[in-house]
């Protein structure tokens, strides 16, 4: 119980400190919308509604990416930088329910750049989602948020013991952008990349959004997302107890 | 054995080396010796200062005590904890406050940044607000928690600093540098902080470059020079240990070479050393106990300009200079 407060206590400081400027908001939003434009004025040249709505999607789906793999990777260089990351590992919290919160929090701005995108997909290009199942779409993309946010956790951990893996998280973006098939369909890319793609558990985050909206059924599209998800976590608190360790050892806690 | 006759903190010839790169097209690694083999014992209660020189590797002991870093070799524990197998109860029961303004969470007020904190350190949700509330007081806070660190002065994040490491009510606390960048009247308050601390019962351990306040503050010191100590005991031990006896002070104008050297040669003359003080340079004597060299010093002087002429009991930072020069 107390455990609960502690993550909803730390999950609203943490937001704090990310909502701590409006033009950084502003920002977090404007750029996933930029890129969604680009991709819908390519997609308009065709005039094909079924892949505006298949780009719309999409793009939305990438904002969470963009604003989250980047983010969840400087995050924990941000509280070295600050020596916060120090005093935060020497509390008796395990690192990785330190982290949960915090990534929970990006998760939340990534929420926030879908349903902008969606509403600047519409106001814009005139793309109504015709959604034939809200709920179930709905309950996608809370699935793509969670499991993105999965996903900059498990990298986020990894920054605790390599300090140059932020460089990571900002290269992943645009190969994300397609290994996840967000505006391109994946059946486009060589079959080689496929496991790359299907280990990414926004791949299937997204497909549960298009069948949801075309009136299919999502829930295999969701199983599937939900326990690489699960993976994601899993494997990330395995690494945070070996990472910190093997930081302890290195001394790179405390080096900026 | 007895659970009072157990050592708060226990070191066992603790040693950390670090690996460093050099160079950028042809890194060459090499390695730092920072922690030779340390090995001291805190008593339930007591007020323990660290002192030395800086790099003498004093936060890389505490590092290691605190979990922060795993020693080379060696163990310690803490309250009965070893360090490295026990983590998590080492953390829970100890504090650990530095020097300096990083360390906080600039975007979050001063009372968020509790806040967090007491969440991390598992402090009951219920007990949360009357502590922080009394802490605030303690440090002199109050009424200025809700507005964000990034516009505190360094003195303020410091006193911030200090209330976050007081949140859990630790048993055993770790101060390195706590008094760094503060006012002399908030360096007054911090000190009656940490004097409350040992009147509570609780453990310290304490760094400083001031000796006034370890010599103020400190139960036992221990110095320690290039990662290994070199002496320890009380702070009157260690006056005594390099000096008992007393210390002449000669003010010249301009003291000639060679009456250095020659003056440490006189009998009952332990060591002497020139300190620069503005326009005039003083001649620094050591003598052993009973001895009366004042004559035979201003003798060697010959005709150099000589001023005030003076006596005084060694000070802790005497001792402390002649042990890390030595
Ligand atoms: N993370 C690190 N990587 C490499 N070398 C390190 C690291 N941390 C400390 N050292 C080295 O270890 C030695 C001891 O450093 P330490 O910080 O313990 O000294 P200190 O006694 O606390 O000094 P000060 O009084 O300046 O704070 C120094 O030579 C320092 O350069
Ligand atoms: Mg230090």
């Amino acid at each position: 119980m107390n455990r609960l407060r502690q993550q909803v206590v730390c999950f609203w400081l943490q937001l704090k400190i990310l909502l701590f400027s409006p033009f950084e908001g502003f920002l977090a939003v404007v750029f996933p919308l930029m890129f969604a434009t680009a991709a819908l004025l390519v997609y308009q040249v065709n005039g094909d509604p079924a892949a505006m709505l298949y780009a719309g999607i999409g793009a939305a789906a990438m904002g969470i990416w963009t604003s989250q793999t980047v983010s969840a990777t400087t995050l924990v260089q941000r509280e070295r930088r600050a020596g916060t990351l120090e005093l935060v590992v020497a509390a008796p919290t395990p690192f990785s329910l330190v982290l949960l919160p915090i990534t929970f929090a990006m998760a939340t701005i990534g929420l926030y750049s879908v349903v902008a995108t969606i509403l600047w997909d519409r106001w814009l290009f005139d793309i109504a989602l015709h959604v034939a199942n809200w709920p179930l779409f709905v309950l996608s993309i809370l699935m793509a948020t969670v499991t993105i946010a999965l996903f900059g956790f498990l990298l986020s951990v990894t920054a605790v013991r390599y300090r140059t893996s932020w460089a990571l998280g900002a290269a992943l973006e645009y190969p994300g952008w397609l290994l996840c098939g967000f505006v391109v369909p994946l059946d486009l890319l060589p079959a080689v990349l496929r496991p790359l793609s299907w280990a990414l558990a926004p791949t299937w985050a997204v497909e549960g959004m298009r069948a949801a909206a075309a009136g299919e059924s999502p829930w295999s599209d969701l199983a599937i997302c939900g326990a690489v998800g699960l993976v994601y976590a899993a494997l990330a608190a395995w690494l945070g107890v070996r990472l910190i360790t093997a930081a302890r050892r290195d001394a790179t806690l405390a080096l900026t | 054995m007895p659970l009072t006759e157990r050592p708060a903190v226990e070191a066992r010839d603790l040693r950390r080396t670090f690996r460093t790169k050099q160079g950028v097209l042809r890194p060459t690694r090499k390695t730092v010796e920072a922690v030779k083999g340390v090995s001291f014992e805190i008593a339930p209660g007591e007020l323990f200062g660290l002192l030395g020189p800086n790099g003498a590797g004093k936060t890389t002991t505490i590092k290691m005590l605190i979990t922060l870093l795993i020693p080379t070799s060696g163990s310690a524990s803490v309250l009965g904890h070893d360090v490295v197998a026990d983590v998590r109860e080492v953390r829970r029961r100890i504090g650990y406050v530095f020097g300096g303004d990083r360390g906080l969470y600039e975007r979050l007020s001063g009372l968020d940044n509790l806040r967090y904190f007491s969440e991390l350190y598992g402090v009951p949700p219920r007990e949360q607000k009357a502590r922080i509330g009394s802490l605030l007081e303690l440090v002199g806070l109050t009424g200025r928690e809700g507005e964000r660190v990034e516009g505190y002065s360094r003195g303020m994040r410091q006193r911030l600093h200090i209330a976050r490491g007081l949140l859990h009510d630790p048993d055993v606390f770790f101060l390195d540098e706590p008094s760094i960048g503060i006012d002399p009247v908030g360096a007054r308050e911090l000190r009656a902080t940490i004097a409350g601390l040992r009147e509570q019962g609780k453990t310290v351990l304490l760094t400083t470059h001031y000796m006034f306040e370890a010599d103020e503050l400190c139960d036992r010191i221990a110095v320690i020079r290039s990662g290994e100590i070199v002496a320890e005991g009380t702070p009157g031990e260690l006056k005594g240990l390099v000096s008992a006896g007393r210390v002449l002070e000669v003010e010249t104008y301009g003291v000639a070479d060679g009456v250095v050297e020659t003056s440490r040669t006189l009998g009952g003359v332990r060591s002497v050393v020139v300190e620069d003080r503005g326009q005039v340079q003083v001649l620094v004597v050591s003598c052993e106990p009973g001895a009366e060299v004042t004559q035979a010093v201003l003798g060697q002087l010959g005709d150099t300009r000589v001023g005030r002429v003076s006596h005084r009991d060694p000070t802790l930072e005497d001792a402390y200079v002649e042990l890390v020069t030595r």
